[in-house]
């Protein structure tokens, strides 16, 4: 027990110290992981030989990423980039494959070998590139969307690959491996329901569990989620979305398919569920421990012995790859006409080996068809080569992008006035109304509400609402508050909105908060927490009443107009004056003697500003439309007569 | 140091020519359309000593603030209304303006003063010919003599009248480049009523402040 402790500790520690300063010198954090890993492995060795069961256990960090991945795709996104994904994703794979192995002929491997070498550098690092796409905000690129086509054919090619992989043994070390002990076959025999069927069978198997997935995302995760999420308990949901996503990941290891293509599969059928924000605030940190914990054991399984036994050979073999890699993509990216700073980024992110090759490599030694020196030797510049990406990015970033912003710069002109988004957190009575006359008038909104069944009914009259706690900070990230421009507070709980104003100015100081408050201590307390526009939810309504009451006893409609607006002018003039009393002298909701003071002399002066012209002067809200004294007529005769 | 001699030499320029300030309320109740209005304000907003208020923007309720409006106006030496022509006059809200704020004691009746001596016109669009405004034309009158209740109430409050800055057929203004050429004069009139440059006497005999903008500029 104290030994896993120990071990856990000295994971965090790294990841801890080393992450906040490489993202402080702009080099990621994918960079900063992988150094951790690099020090706490070969350089000081605190961990050894466990990192490689480590690692396993970690990849399931690049399932949980392609779930995420699939949430953000609707099918609609995915269908339209058929295109892309078999074209340009085809084409490299085959590219490289051919190219490597080509290569690798020369040098005089055998065929077999070849391929199979072509193929485990023909895969690249999804965790990295994406992790760093995310980071930094490439999803979103011509460059970036290329790239992630590629990524995700990949990924979906890992699964014939492992097929193939062992028809390509070699006899010679199929004879060695019977020579000596038999290894215990049935360990090495992964929990499996595929062994022994029948092709056609087979292939109904993998079909029905992809028909599973599907329907069982279409059909049986809103009763679910809406069951979960009525039990108020928030770590039931996060439970909920965990045994989705392994349970997924279950199914498609036992007939055989990638638990990576499973659970991206299933985010892209959740990819329109209500549901959707609350599940990726949930997956999230898990996913983000996971992959930090993978590039970890990615630095400390670097062998570096190995490494200064063939330095050389070992860094001769990375930077061909890379290059050859490259060469490929950016190939591909002009035949593709993918231009300017987005073709370098193409180029640059996808130019290195990635966590599948780790995968392939160890499947290969197993299937007997890579002697293990050589699968040691690639696994090496696999590392490496993930190693170096971070460089390629910063290299990108810091001094490709600067000179074709420069370029564009130039040539564009300022004139795009995009409107923000406006989140709307509640949408009880009060944010429906806020939501419906920005809806109108072609504002962009995004509404979130902790209550399943309010957003079932929103989804019913067509209104596109999410599920979700907003007063978790995750969840206002995934619905995109670093873009928004403004947030509306229309929650039920006086505190928690409190609290949200608070955190929210603190973090993202150029949002304008607009809130909801109950009464006047709320009000001052949201104003304390910095909102920038506080609306009591009955003072209008109340206001109003008022009015009806006063057309009912007789008077004229636009007299109890001209009457409410002096209400309101003065309240508003007075409103300040309140506040400040209360912030210097009251503590919280207590009202002190000043502040009772001043409220009764509002009082006072609303029932000035209301007063009749009894003592023969206009009142306050009749100074408008004054006629001339009695005697003006005779006034101006006089003087046309002078 | 050197932005200091700058202000010192703004100082000497503004001690020796003597500046106006001039006041723009603009009345148009849907801006988002305006294809004259719009632009001709958003000039003035960056021309030195213009203020430029957008009534509709400041007062969507109608509920016109009467202090601050008589206090700009005792802060400003030439007031302009600025709008589309409406039925022969301006929109709604000028007019509420004008019954709100032009109070009796503040710039009429016994001892008011207050506007005195300062200078007032229109600057309007209009949606019809310049030939439909005369007495043998389509609406029988000149833009001048529509304008009659202003000039009266302007002579009323003891202000100098002068004849509007028109554009005609403004719908197609911006097509036929009148709204170029209109927006040019806008510039060097509204310039040279800050410089103080403009002949007052001479101007008020006009019918339009247009055709005479070369003319009215004084050589210096």
């Amino acid at each position: 027990m104290t030994g896993y402790f120990l071990q856990a500790f000295i994971y965090l520690a790294a990841a801890v110290i080393a992450v906040p300063i490489a993202k402080r010198f702009g080099l990621g954090s994918v960079l900063g992981y992988l150094m951790a890993g690099v020090v706490i492995g070969p350089v000081i060795g605190l961990v050894g030989e466990e990192t490689v069961s480590i690692q396993h256990f970690a990849e399931f960090g690049v399932v949980m990423m392609l779930f995420l991945v699939g949430l953000e795709l609707e099918p609609k996104m995915l269908w339209a980039m058929r295109n892309r994904l078999m074209g340009l994703g085809g084409l490299q794979l085959v590219g490289t494959t051919l190219s490597v192995m080509g290569i690798a002929i020369y040098f005089e491997q055998s065929w077999t070998i070849a391929l199979t070498i072509g193929l485990i550098f023909a895969l690249s690092s999804t965790a990295i590139v994406l992790q760093t796409f995310n980071e930094k905000g490439f999803n979103k690129t011509d460059g970036g969307k290329n790239a992630f086509s590629v990524l995700l054919f990949q990924d979906i090619a890992v699964i014939p690959m492992l097929a193939f992989i062992p028809l390509l043994a070699l006899p010679e070390l199929i004879e060695k491996a019977q020579n000596t002990l038999v290894s215990a076959a049935a360990t090495h025999e992964e929990l499996s329901l595929v062994v022994g069927l029948q092709g056609w069978v087979y292939a109904l198997v993998i079909t029905a569990s992809i028909a599973v997935v599907v329907f069982a995302g279409h059909l049986l995760s809103r009763p679910l989620f809406r069951f979960v999420a009525s039990s108020g308990l928030r770590e039931i949901f996060t439970a909920t979305a965990l045994m989705l996503v392994i349970g997924i990941a279950a199914l498609m290891s036992l007939v055989g398919l990638s638990p990576a293509l499973g659970t991206f599969l299933a985010g892209v059928v959740l990819a329109n569920s209500e549901f959707r924000h609350e599940l990726e605030s949930n997956i999230d940190p898990f996913k983000g421990l996971l992959l930090g914990l993978f590039f970890i054991t990615v630095g400390a399984g670097i062998n570096f012995t190995l490494l200064f036994n063939d330095f050389s050979l070992i860094i001769g073999l990375t930077v061909g790859m890379m290059l050859l890699k490259a060469l490929i993509l950016y190939a591909l990216a002009y035949i593709f006409r993918i231009k300017n700073s987005d073709r370098w980024l193409f180029t640059l992110s996808l130019a290195q080996a990635g966590e599948f090759g780790f995968v392939l490599l160890s499947f290969t030694v197993q299937s007997h068809v890579l002697p293990s020196e050589i699968a040691q030797t690639l696994s090496l510049v696999v590392a490496l080569s993930m190693f170096l990406t971070p460089g390629l990015f910063i290299l990108f970033d810091k001094v490709i992008l600067p000179r074709f912003q420069l370029a564009s710069n130039k040539r564009e002109s300022d004139t795009i006035d995009e409107k923000g988004t406006v989140i709307i957190a509640g949408i009880g009575r009060f944010g429906q109304i806020i939501n419906r006359l920005l809806m109108a008038n072609g504002i962009k909104t995004v509404v979130l509400d902790h209550q399943a069944n309010q957003v079932d009914v929103m989804r019913k009259i067509n209104t596109k609402a999410y599920f979700g706690d907003v007063t978790r900070p995750e969840l206002l990230h995934t619905a995109g508050i670093e873009e928004a421009s403004m947030l509306v507070v229309a929650i039920d709980n006086r505190e928690s909105s409190v609290d949200l104003v608070k955190y929210v100015k603190h973090t993202y100081p150029h949002i304008k908060i607009l809130a909801r408050a109950f009464d006047r201590g709320h009000s001052y307390l949201l104003r304390a927490a910095g909102a920038d526009f506080i609306e009591l939810e009955t003072y209008y309504s109340a206001l109003e009443s008022g009015a009806v009451a006063m057309r009912c006893l007789g008077y004229h409609p636009f007299f109890v107009e001209q009457q409410k607006s002096a209400y309101k002018r003065t309240e508003d003039k007075q409103s300040d004056e309140l506040y400040q009393a209360w912030a210097n002298e009251s503590q919280g909701d207590r009202f002190d003697n000043n502040y009772r003071k001043l409220f009764i002399e509002l009082e006072d002066k609303i029932k000035l500003a209301m007063s009749d012209d009894r003592l023969g002067k206009h009142s306050g809200s009749e100074r408008g439309w004054t006629p001339p004294p009695k005697d003006y007529a005779d006034k101006q005769s006089e003087s046309d007569n002078h | 140091m050197f932005k200091s001699i700058i202000q010192l030499t703004n100082l000497k320029s503004d001690l020796f020519m003597a500046k106006k300030k001039v006041l723009i309320l603009l009345a148009h109740p849907s801006l988002h359309r305006s294809a004259v209005n719009a632009p001709l304000f958003k000039q003035a907003q960056k021309i030195n000593g213009v203020t430029a208020v957008d009534l509709y923007y400041e007062y969507p309720t109608f509920h016109i603030d009467i202090d601050k409006e008589q206090q700009r106006l005792l802060d400003h030496d030439v007031i302009i209304f600025q709008f589309p022509l409406y039925w022969y006059s301006t929109p709604a809200i000028l007019k509420e303006w004008q019954d709100l704020v032009l109070e009796y004691g503040f710039s009429y009746g016994e001892d008011a003063t207050a506007l005195h001596g300062k200078t007032f016109f229109c600057s309007l669009s209009a949606g019809g010919k310049a030939e439909a405004y005369q007495s043998d034309g389509y609406n029988h009158f000149t833009i001048r003599e529509l304008l009659n209740p202003m000039e009266q109430m302007a002579s009323l409050n003891g202000m100098i009248y002068l004849p509007p800055f028109a554009l005609f057929e403004s719908r197609a203004a911006s097509e036929t480049g009148h709204l170029q050429q209109h927006l040019a004069q806008w510039q060097i009139l509204l310039e040279a009523l800050v410089d103080d440059r403009v002949d007052l006497r001479r101007v008020q005999k006009l019918q339009k402040l247009n055709q005479y903008i070369d003319d009215i500029i004084k050589k210096d």
